[in-house]
């Protein structure tokens, strides 16, 4: 961008360069309000839309007004192809899929986003290298170039694995070394940035495969980033790669001196970064600890009583219920993989017409995103109110007749409050443990995510109801119909 | 040394906006409840989509066939990110307005 900032007596001024540099700011004006309404019930939909229209009138304003060295935006008719392809697949994908593969959806586009950013990069150091000129390799400009090349590979990569890891299609590579094994990738990635920009005035075409060769290290250590990291913290890293993609957005702002592109990216590049220790702090864990992916490395623990796990029929679980004055259901990730959602709502109608007071504790990592389970449950119309959120919902465990846990575990695991060996020792739970009945709705005696032993499940006072979710609470509300 | 502050100096606003975008960032979302945490992400997911900017313009200017099929990628990995991002974010929304009306 320097060169042609020292020519700049050379570009006129137009209506359009105004009417452009205008929707920028309009647009990012847009992104602002937007985020800042997304995160209010109220107005979250609205800023969805409000910052929808300002990316249409960016992308608009870019290809009627854009100029560059006075040459309009050409090859229109493929870029509109393009965009229309865009559209019409991103379109009927995120309309068809269900609401439990949300997550793997954000982090499947995410990473089309660092997809974009690392192949503009590529394309702008190849016309570098046609240009057939020595450039200055140690610019701000070859910088943005190699740093949107990088942040935009690995983004893209891990993205890909994240989105392979919710749909149960790539499994956890969890071994130490791999900790040794990333840093030494970054470090080398670091060095391929080092070497480039201290090549003083060369040919750029010199560079290419040594550009090349750097795009496919960071492609690799973004799928070796995730790699080790396991399900349960899969949130967080889509949340982190999300910030990675808003600054690769942003090199390219640096790239083309490109406002818009410049605030939009920055701007979800720190909110996503707040974000991503938000859901850290939710779950006691430190980023770096995520990073490292020193989860489930140590599953050691006390070896405590366990007893005999106790088992409960649907018609005894039916009758404990209906004779309660309040039921609690935490819901897990086994409720949203049984596509159960609706006949738990069932389930607290017909509860609530005998009379029962049922009410959701909502762990804030339920799921495979925070506030996934909200997103599943409203979707089956239980009613916002009834959603209590983790720390509301502890003080009035001991006064809860029963609690229904379905498809959760790690989540109201004991353990994470008095076992200090535990790998989630730490994490905040609800208090399951505290009412007076305990029921875990369980296909089987399989551990949670953290691949850790709960031993509320061994607790006198918890019962346990095997099967899927679905299927028993279909039995459970045919049997409470029948009470 | 010299180029490092040619950079600065020439790119000082964009370092401004930089600078002052990361507080906005921060401070437009540290107060989002737990339950909106997955239609932020995702909207904010949309919101980078902006890079598709940068695919315009690289493909608006492409002259050869390569720079033209990665530009072509670039539009529409880009697209996919901006549409995509916005309808998800939408559909989640949606079911939470729903049960605000009742």
């Amino acid at each position: 961008m320097n060169e042609i900032l020292s020519f700049t007596k050379n570009i006129q001024f137009s209506l359009g360069d105004a009417t452009l540099e205008i929707s920028y700011v309009i647009a990012s004006i847009l992104f602002i309000f937007g985020l800042k309404m997304l995160s209010h019930p109220d107005t979250a939909r609205k800023g969805n839309i409000w910052a929808a229209i300002g990316m249409g009138l960016a992308i608009l304003a870019t290809l009627l007004f854009h100029r560059m060295d006075g040459e309009p935006i050409g090859n229109l008719g493929f870029i509109i192809t393009a965009i229309v392809l865009g559209t019409i697949i991103g379109w009927v994908v995120a309309m068809k899929v269900k609401m439990t593969a949300m997550p793997q959806l954000v982090s499947l586009f995410n990473g089309m986003g660092g997809g974009a950013a690392a192949l503009i990069s590529i394309i702008e150091f190849q016309h570098l290298a046609r240009l057939g000129e020595a450039v200055s390799m140690g610019s701000g400009l070859m910088l943005a170039i190699l740093l949107g090349l990088m942040i935009g590979s690995v983004s893209f990569a891990g993205s890909m694995i994240a989105f392979g890891k919710l749909d149960d299609r790539i499994g956890d590579i969890r071994n130490p070394i791999m900790r040794y094994i990333n840093i030494g990738f970054l470090l080398v990635l670091i060095g391929f940035i080092v070497y480039i920009m201290t090549r003083g005035t060369i040919m750029p075409e010199s560079m290419l495969p040594v550009l090349y060769i750097m795009f496919i290290i960071a492609l690799i250590y973004g799928v070796s980033f995730v790699m080790p990291i396991g399900g349960a913290d899969m949130p967080v890293v889509i949340s982190l790669l999300n910030s990675f993609t808003g600054v690769a957005a942003a090199m390219g702002g640096f790239l083309y001196n490109n406002q818009a592109m410049l605030t939009g990216g920055i701007l979800v590049g720190s909110a996503g970064t707040i974000l991503t220790i938000l859901m850290c702090n939710a779950m006691n864990r430190s980023l770096f600890n995520v990073i490292v992916g020193a989860f489930g490395g140590s599953a050691g623990g006390v070896d405590k009583e366990k007893g005999a796990v106790k088992e409960i029929s649907i018609s005894d679980t039916a009758v404990l219920m209906a004779y309660s004055r309040k039921v609690v259901i935490i819901p897990g990730y086994g409720l949203a993989v049984a596509q159960a959602q609706h006949l738990c709502h069932e389930l607290e109608r017909i509860l609530e017409e005998k009379g029962v007071e049922v009410s959701y504790a909502i762990h804030p990592v339920a799921g495979r995103m925070p506030g996934h389970m909200n997103v599943l449950l409203a979707e089956a119309d239980v009613a916002y109110e009834k959603l209590v959120e983790m720390d509301d919902a502890n003080p009035d465990m001991p006064n809860t007749d029963v609690v229904v846990v379905i498809g959760a575990n790690d989540v109201v695991n004991p353990a994470a409050e008095d076992d200090p060996s535990s790998p989630i020792y730490g994490m905040p739970i609800i208090k399951a443990y505290q009412a007076r009945n305990t029921i875990v709705m369980k296909r089987g005696m399989g551990m949670g995510y953290a691949a850790i032993e709960n031993y509320l499940f061994f607790s006198d006072k918890t019962r346990m109801l095997f099967g899927n979710a679905k299927d028993s609470l279909q039995k459970l509300v045919t049997e409470l119909k029948s009470l | 040394m010299e180029s490092v502050l040619e950079f600065f100096y020439l790119h000082r606003e964009a370092i401004f906006i930089v600078i002052l975008s990361i507080f906005l960032g921060v401070e437009v979302i540290s107060h989002v409840p737990a339950i909106l945490h997955t239609p932020l992400m995702s909207g904010a997911n949309a919101i980078h989509g902006v890079v598709i900017i940068g695919a315009i313009i690289v493909m608006g200017h492409a002259k050869d066939s390569l720079s033209m099929i990665l530009g072509f990628l670039a539009v529409v990995l880009g697209t996919l990110n901006v549409v995509g991002g916005f309808v998800v974010t939408d559909r989640m929304l949606e079911m939470f307005r729903k049960k605000n009306k009742k």
